[in-house]
């Protein structure tokens, strides 16, 4: 595969994760145990989404792909390049605490890893985002440690949410078509290194939080090749029904 | 083009573009113009939005350019600068002291990373006190935080330290 080839797939990938679990995290808006939480999940959904938009249209301006509203709602399940961990419901808090905990530590490892980019453009981005993502994970990183330390209720609700969650947050890093020439090109360094750095980043926060890391052991695939979950397509629909109402029109 | 404009004019006017969420203060005094280019057809301006998800960004471009237009009767073209990334030490001292008087607390300067002890005893822009803790780290608009004065007993927002 080419090299832009190959920068287009880890854009589209990037892209979709932050568009999808930006609509899940929009998702507790109205709904947050408490208001500061209601307001922080909505605030990194828009934060995610942004992120999602910045990515899109550097596919439209660099790459040649479409406008960044049509490749967000025209697209087809099979298209989209998310892993599984984004396209999970909500479900309790707990859960969607550590889903935001974890995904927004690979997330941090995977701008930092851009920093240096061949490829300008995620360089530039991946500077602007950076900051930003530092409120990110000091939330996650807060409440992780709180609830843990909250009585054995809490402790055991945090310990099954990351028993669950892990497997599907270990998907985040499938590997792509050809992670090696991105990584010799220096677009980025791959994703098993990712993983590594990511790993290193989380085990200081769990073992704060006395959480025991569940070992690397079915990481779920699939997703960067366009084999998703039966919640996937649903979420699609919610989220494009506006848009395809018109897809011409101006907003 | 009218050859008689000058840079200094075009900020001058810039003078007058106000931020949409905080109305107190300009696009200057927030450190979003990157540069002004007097181009043989038109005028350009730089810009750089504070949050890259910040959606007052058309607003505030489409302000630059009719502001400009009016005032100095040349066309205008506004584009984001993706060379240069906004961080909370471009806000001018004067920007800070206008936010402070109205109400929301200034962003601490930082030296490239934040760290959230930086935002533990964020000063009360109401009472001055630096009896305050952090009470979420995400507020009513991305670039803000919410902290609980307990000497005044007051809530009150910040403008985040971003780096």
């Amino acid at each position: 595969m080419l090299l832009n080839q190959l920068i287009k797939e880890l854009i589209t990938k990037m892209g979709d994760d932050e568009l999808i679990i930006g609509h899940r995290n929009s998702e507790w808006t109205g709904l947050g145990p408490i208001m500061e939480e209601d307001i922080a999940f909505s605030s990194m959904a828009q934060d995610k989404i942004g992120h999602s938009w910045a990515l899109y249209r550097i596919l439209h301006e660099e790459l040649g792909g479409e406008d960044p509203d049509q490749f967000a709602f025209m697209r087809s399940e099979k298209e989209f390049k998310c892993c599984h961990l984004t396209e999970m419901p909500i479900g309790s808090y707990d859960f969607s605490l550590m889903r935001h905990f974890l995904f927004d530590h690979a997330e941090t490892v995977r701008y930092n890893s851009m920093l240096q980019s061949s490829f300008l453009p995620l360089q530039q981005l991946a500077r602007k985002v950076r900051g930003e993502l530092k409120y990110h994970t000091l939330h996650a990183d807060a409440w992780i440690i709180q609830l843990c330390r909250a009585g054995e209720e809490s402790y055991l609700k945090m310990q099954t949410a990351l028993d669950n969650c892990f497997q599907l947050a270990c998907g985040i890093f499938e590997a792509g078509p050809d992670d090696k020439l991105l990584a010799d090109e220096k677009v980025y360094p791959g994703e098993e290194a990712l993983y590594g750095q990511w790993i290193e980043n989380i085990y200081p926060v769990l073992v704060k939080a006395s959480l025991n890391v569940p070992e690397r052991k079915e990481p779920v695939y699939g997703g960067r090749y366009g084999k998703h979950t039966a919640y996937l397509q649903p979420l699609l629909n919610e989220m494009g029904e506006v848009f395809r109402l018109n897809p011409e029109a101006t907003w | 083009m009218d050859s008689t404009i000058t840079i200094q004019a075009v900020y001058t006017s810039l003078e007058q573009v106000m931020d949409p969420e905080i109305p107190v203060l300009n696009v200057l005094e927030l450190g979003m113009i990157t540069d002004v280019i007097i181009e043989d057809e038109y005028l350009l301006i730089k810009m750089i939005p504070t949050f890259a998800a910040c959606p007052a960004v058309e607003v505030i471009k489409t302000n630059i350019r009719t502001t400009l237009e009016k005032d100095l009767q040349v066309p205008v073209k506004v584009s984001v600068d993706k060379e240069v990334q906004w961080n909370s030490n471009r806000l001018t001292a004067v920007a800070k002291e206008k936010l402070r008087n109205f109400g929301i607390a200034p962003p601490q300067k930082h030296d490239g990373d934040v760290e959230i002890d930086m935002m533990i005893h964020t000063n009360c822009p109401h009472c001055g006190s630096e009896n305050t803790y952090l009470r979420s780290p995400f507020g009513s608009t991305l670039c803000r935080a919410i902290h609980f004065c307990k000497h005044c007993g007051m809530m009150f927002e910040q403008f985040k330290p971003l780096s």
